[in-house]
């Protein structure tokens, strides 16, 4: 039995109610967590001696616009003595678009949920420092969203220049 | 003319104050180092000893803003960064001069969205663009010349 396989047993087996369900989609298998158990289940994960999936690959988020519900959280957990990827998600709804950090089990989540928190507005509860940390801190919005404008501007060319260039913000001395 | 015809060689040059402070200011204009992304490798290149824009008065590219007459922004200016293009400029002692290297300083370039300034200058007056994405060493050089020609051209009177 391959190493997923005994994942998905085990967290079956511990925490039954906090996965409705598991995808399996071209060899990579995707656990689906309920977002109130994913702290535990990423402890769980770590600490077991079968499994020690002790490193957190990646952290990001997809946004499912205008399906329900909109967002997911993916946690990509590896485990460095078995050399296997795991893949946790945690669908969210966009009028609770909260999930608990993971930051106790895995400190480098820490600027992982900061960067989701930041590209998607999704809050981590209890996360120690959760400010934005790619665009300034002054921005509003949060880019990664779909509905988030794309911010084009007109292209200026010779037809349209003069029209652009009276309306153009140039800085002075 | 005049005072050389009639005193003979006295080792002396004679020239308007204007024209000697302009050539003092074009032969050695400090650049400062301002590579934000793919053109700084062409600006380097413009530094290093094939180009050699030291024969131009530039063999030292500044860090430091306050010791620095050109900025030449190489590269795409994220609105993160914005701000602080701007207090390096006003950090700068005048005159100071600015050469938008390259596609995305002087107009945004291929990246026409939210985070990239559409064009340096919205942040800081620029007195020469370079086109090209990158633009080769050459470009540079003659971006560079052009300013040098317009510095040459500026008037006392405009200055004080």
């Amino acid at each position: 039995m391959d190493l997923v396989d005994r994942a998905v047993e085990i967290l079956r087996g511990k925490m039954k109610d906090a996965i409705p369900a598991v995808e399996t989609f071209r060899g990579e298998t995707a656990v689906v967590v309920r977002p109130e158990a994913i702290a535990e289940a990423c402890r769980l994960l770590r600490d077991d001696p079968r499994l020690r999936f002790d490193f957190l690959a990646a952290l990001t988020a997809v946004d499912y616009w205008p399906d329900e519900p909109r967002f997911a959280v993916v946690y990509e957990l590896y485990s460095i003595p078995h050399r296997v990827f795991l893949r946790l998600r945690v669908p969210l709804s966009s009028t609770a678009a909260e999930v608990p950090t993971i930051e106790g089990v895995y400190p480098n989540a820490n600027w992982h949920e900061r960067e989701v928190f930041d590209m998607f507005g999704i809050t981590f509860v209890g996360h120690s420092d959760l400010r934005r940390v790619l665009m300034p801190f002054d921005w509003v919005g949060h880019p990664l969203r779909k509905d988030y404008p794309l911010g084009y501007e007109e292209v200026q060319f010779s037809f349209n220049h003069e029209e652009i260039d009276r309306k153009k913000p140039y800085a002075q001395e | 003319m005049g005072v050389e015809q009639k005193l003979g060689n006295l080792g002396v040059l004679t020239t308007k104050l204007e024209e000697a402070i302009n050539w003092s200011r074009t032969r050695a204009m400090w650049p400062m180092l301002f590579g934000l992304a793919c053109c700084a490798i062409e600006m380097m290149s413009a530094q290093a000893s094939d180009y050699d824009m030291s024969r131009f008065g530039m063999e030292l590219m500044r860090p430091s803003p306050r010791q620095s007459d050109l900025m030449i922004v190489a590269g795409r200016v994220s609105r993160k960064m914005a701000p602080v293009l701007r207090r390096l400029y006003d950090q700068m002692p005048d005159p100071k001069w600015v050469i938008a290297m390259g596609d995305c300083a002087s107009c945004g370039g291929v990246f026409n969205n939210y985070a990239i300034v559409q064009g340096v200058d919205e942040v800081v007056p620029v007195d020469v663009y370079v086109a090209g994405c990158p633009p080769r060493p050459e470009a540079l050089i003659h971006g560079i010349l052009t300013l040098h020609a317009k510095v040459r051209g500026e008037k006392l009177a405009d200055w004080a």
